[in-house]
């Protein structure tokens, strides 16, 4: 497999390298900070039937490529990052650039500020190309649900898929990228950037991975700020890492983690863990595999996966065990519990008064705020915001919101034991199955789906916990498949250790292998 | 500042009949009904900055100059806890005698309003950073109102929260014009128990929180400005019976109409009870709509008793608030000074309560005691009746007191030294504007009439000392010479 990248980067395929790699081909001047970025431009064009993309920031980006260069030149060289185009979820604050997070109450909305994390890379001398295209407010599993259209899935295009769809020429049957942080899966797993970031609240960042094909980190909560993301829920919400290999993700995990004074919910990470190794060594590694993760409706496929999984780590010398996590089957419930809660008091703000959609109706104040609402949010937000109200009434405030923090705990204590009773990482699915075509995914509500697809990736939101998604082999549709692993609260170098042990040796694939000439 | 306290001079004793009856109704009779006042107090937190955000606090500043991105709600942003205004909030709690919760929540108070900007306010709901003080208060009783009553109210918990902003309703344009200055300015909800009975031991309450406020520095306490707001809870019943139903009594802005307003409501409510009515709670609060949550983007806030229980890696850090320092640091709170000043100058209580009660006035005493040789104790009729009164008739503030401390002191002297009766002196002291002109000159002139020449000279030294020197002596002898023939 290193093989074919290096065979792929003569061929002059800069846009499917590494971070790594393309960093090092700017560094030994094989192609320049600009002309990268006007390839990835380039292809955004060119993919634009994916929307991926709600805003391309193309003259921002050719601009910040331009002074990459200049600093290339001078030997001035901020890091790693420096010049490497990069996308941003349009739920992350960029100062002066249209943050809508696919809603139509921020349509025009243009941040004064830039979210912490997306300073902290462009500090580094990243470049960025755009913001992606998302669930409305980050409320869905599919990326199917906000205001600018839903996203295709790259894979849709690429011919393991389009042979098993007979070659059809048709468009109808593309398949979902997953979300909500889609646009980000798409624009990386699309080749037009190195790395994107998303958000994660649910799995809203490994979702889309998993289905997408790419490497999907949700971090330790607390360990990337948050200020400047626009919130979903509060106590869950976590910036996600979408790129190409987990050592990349270590990379931008690096730049990005640490302590913000703006983020009163952020720590400095404790020293004494591990930090990212590639030559981890599996023989000191403890494997639980929780047996209530069989759940329902896991397709042959991913169950396959898994096993397959479980037997590598074996072989190779882990211990693989099975484990309980008891409270497993609660945590869909009481994540929709919290999850709405924290919904409509998040969304309580956007009334049309200081920013964002004002409606015209101007009877009263009262009106004004209700007309602009309802303009403003999509059926899935309106949604949540009333059964967040309705969770939040002082009669019924024990029985639904404070059963549901308690509930969580106990999650969160399931987590706890299975890792002091000696088990290093979890492994699960990511997702049920193979990313489901636009035309299946639509036939059950919002809610629905996000209850289906969630199941694997919530409860680490619950409990704070990182994890991350690999990917690890095509589907017999020709569509990738994820597979998961979950660690204690800030060992995510460990967890990311492993995901590149098993990103070595799974052999997936990259797109551009399969890569259709002319569309 | 001050010019709310109740009146000691006999030109403000305006109270009317109500009033009267309603004081002695205080000291009343088991079997009639009684009104039970609670108070429900805002102290606006003198700091630079406001409790969540940087930006600055500051008052008559142009609409929406003092307003961050996170005050105005802006999506993405985090509050930010300020040290100033938790260390307000607990010595404060100190000052009056408060137990400190070690750990205390944040919690989001949900309501619609146009000054509201994220939908909610950052409050304490659960669990407040101080409960159970008390608060000692005097009130000058007695039929000649010169008796100390000393009372206590119930401190019931003290905590953070933050201000709203202000709106401005242009009904001719149908608009409501917002300014968001205030948003987010951090305040201490001080909830006093219903241990008051009427108007009069609100107001001395009040009062007394004022001077404690303003003493630690952790509030300026001004009613008229909005840096101290007092609702009051007010209800009857029979001593011994349950209490009656609430109403509330709102936006009040000086303690004087605070005592009429809740006077007026107690007699409002004994005499609709006396009629056959009901007393009907109309101005139900936003509690049973509204729904509560933690505040998830704030972790617990934790106040540490001394340095040894700070943990190790803590120690040193910017956020860190220590109780230990903080006690030691109260200034001296005014029920000590007024202790000091009996036990200094020998006064009577009553008289330090007023020296302490009126803004000002203790400097200004002290300032007269230095420049003469005459006992403190023969000097505080002085100050606090006849000075105190005419101020107070001519509505002005110790501050603009136009005769000096060293004047009154000069004045005094004279009387004493028997060169003016005391008729003169406190028609001197009664602050008439042709004697403002000249302080001393009438003084003088009689003594001068009295043929006393070393006198002439003495005025003549103290025109010039008013004139700043830049009068022509000669003139002013002979002009002297000419009034005083």
């Amino acid at each position: 497999m290193p093989g074919n990248r290096w065979a792929l980067r003569y061929c002059g395929n800069m846009l499917s390298l590494t971070i790594k790699e393309v960093s090092l081909a700017l560094r030994e001047g094989k192609i320049s900070p600009l002309e990268l970025c006007r390839k990835c431009l380039k292809r955004i064009k060119k993919t634009q039937h994916l929307n991926a993309y709600i805003t391309v920031t193309e003259e921002l980006a050719l601009k910040q490529a331009e002074e990459a260069e200049s600093r290339l030149l001078q030997g001035v060289y901020q890091g790693i990052l420096d010049g490497i185009p990069f996308a941003v979820k349009d739920n992350f604050c960029t100062e002066n650039i249209r943050t809508t997070c696919a809603s139509r109450m921020l349509k025009d909305f243009l941040p004064p500020y830039n979210a912490t994390v997306v300073q902290k890379l462009l500090d580094q001398g990243a470049v960025l190309v755009g913001k992606t295209n998302m669930d409305e407010f980050a409320m869905g599993s599919g990326s199917t649900d906000g205001v600018f259209g839903p996203v295709r899935n790259p894979w849709s295009y690429a011919a393991p898929y389009r042979e098993q769809s007979g070659g059809a020429e048709d468009d109808s049957e593309w398949v979902i990228t997953g979300g909500s942080s889609g646009g980000s899966g798409a624009a990386v797993t699309s080749l037009t950037s190195f790395l994107a970031l998303g958000s994660d609240t649910g799995g809203s960042t490994r979702n889309p991975g998993a289905l997408c094909g790419a490497v999907a980190l949700k971090p330790t909560y607390g360990l990337l700020s948050r200020h400047g993301l626009i919130p979903l829920v509060n106590s869950m919400d976590v910036p996600g890492i979408v790129t190409r290999s987990t050592s990349d993700a270590a990379i931008v995990l690096e730049v990005l983690q640490g302590r913000d004074l703006k983020d009163s919910t952020t720590v400095q990470s404790p020293t004494s863990h591990a930090g990212f190794s590639e030559d981890f060594d599996v023989r000191n590694l403890c494997v639980g595999i929780p047996k209530e993760y069989h759940a329902p409706g896991l397709s042959q496929e991913t169950l396959a996966q898994w096993s397959r999984l479980a037997d590598l780590l074996e072989g190779a010398g882990a211990r693989v065990r099975e484990v309980s996590l008891p409270h497993t089957q609660h945590s869909i419930v009481c994540y929709h519990v919290l999850c709405c809660a924290e919904v409509a008091s998040n969304m309580a703000r956007f009334d049309g008064l200081e920013y964002g959609h004002r409606s015209t109706e101007d009877s009263s104040t009262d009106a004004m705020y209700a007309a602009s609402r309802h303009e403003g949010f999509n059926a899935v937000v309106r949604g949540r915001i009333l059964s967040g109200n309705f969770f939040l009434l002082q009669q019924n405030y024990e029985r639904y919101f404070l059963k549901a923090q308690q509930v969580r705990r106990l999650i969160a204590e399931d987590f706890e034991h299975a890792f002091s009773a000696g088990v290093d990482v979890l492994l699960t699915p990511t997702t049920l199955s193979d990313a489901a075509s636009y035309s299946h995914f639509i036939q059950a509500d919002n809610r629905t789906r996000s209850t289906q697809e969630d199941v694997f990736t919530q409860p680490a939101n619950l409990a704070g916990l990182p994890a991350v998604s690999v990917p690890t082999a095509l589907s017999s549709r020709g569509l990738p498949i994820g597979l998961q692993l979950i660690g204690p609260a800030f060992q995510d170098g460990m967890l990311l250790s492993v995901a590149h042990w098993i990103e070595q040796r799974v052999g997936f694939p990259s797109i551009s292998n399969y890569e259709v000439p002319n569309k | 500042p001050g010019r709310d306290a109740p009146a000691q001079s006999r030109s403000n004793r305006t109270f009317s009949m109500l009033e009267y009856v309603l004081a002695c109704l205080c000291r009343s009779r088991p079997h009639e009904l009684v009104g039970v006042v609670g108070l429900e107090i805002h102290a606006q937190i003198q700091s630079n900055t406001k409790l969540f955000s940087g930006s600055k606090v500051g008052f008559s500043a142009p609409p929406n100059s003092l307003v961050s991105f996170f005050d105005a709600s802006l999506p993405g942003t985090l509050p930010v806890l300020n040290r100033r205004c938790v260390e307000a909030a607990v010595m404060t709690a100190l000052a009056l005698n408060c137990t400190i919760n070690k750990k205390s929540f944040f919690d989001r108070k949900h309501y619609f309003y146009a000054d509201l900007p994220a939908g909610y306010q950052i409050t304490q709901q659960r669990r407040a950073v101080a409960v159970d003080g008390q608060l000692a208060y005097s009130l000058l009783g007695g039929r000649k109102r010169n008796q100390i009553q000393s009372r206590t109210v119930r401190i019931k918990q003290i905590q953070l929260e933050q201000d709203s902003g202000k709106s401005l309703h242009d009904d001719q344009r149908s608009q409501t014009l917002i300014d968001l200055n205030r948003a987010g300015v951090g305040l201490m909800e001080l909830v006093m128990e219903p241990d008051m009975s009427c108007g009069e031991q609100a107001a001395a309450a009040v009062r007394e929180l004022q001077l404690v406020l303003q003493a630690l520095g952790t509030c300026q306490g001004n009613m008229s400005e909005g840096q101290l707001r007092v609702d009051a809870n007010v209800s009857v019943h029979r001593p011994g019976e349950e209490l009656g139903v609430r109403t509330e009594v709102k936006n009040i802005n000086s303690a004087r109409f605070l005592s009429r307003a809740i006077d007026y409501e107690i007699q409002r409510q004994i005499e609709a009870l006396g009629r056959g009515e009901a007393v009907l709670n109309e101005t139900r609060t936003y509690d049973s709509k509204s729904g509560f949550m933690p505040e998830p983007n704030l972790p617990p806030l934790v106040v540490y008793e001394d340095r040894g229980s700070v943990p190790a890696g803590l120690l040193g850090a910017e956020g860190v608030v220590v109780l230990e320092g903080l006690r030691e640091g109260l200034p001296e709170l005014p029920s000590v000074k007024r202790a000091r000043l009996v036990r200094s100058y020998g006064l009577l209580p009553e008289h330090s309560f007023t020296l302490v009660n009126e803004d000002g006035l203790m400097e200004y005493f002290e300032a007269v005691v230095k420049e003469t040789r005459k006992e403190p104790r023969k000097l505080i009729g002085w100050v606090t009746n006849e000075l105190l009164g005419h101020l107070k008739h001519h509505n002005l503030s110790v501050s603009k007191c136009p005769v000096s401390p060293s004047a009154l002191a000069e004045l005094l002297e004279l009387q004493e030294a028997g060169h003016i009766s005391s008729t003169v002196a406190k028609q001197v002291a009664s602050l008439s504007p042709s004697v403002c002109d000249s302080v001393s000159l009438s003084v003088s002139v009689r003594a001068l009439q009295e043929g006393n020449k070393k006198v002439l000279n003495r005025l003549m030294g103290l025109v010039q000392k008013e004139t700043k020197g830049r009068a022509d002596p000669v003139l002013v002898r002979s002009l002297l010479e000419e009034k005083t023939s």
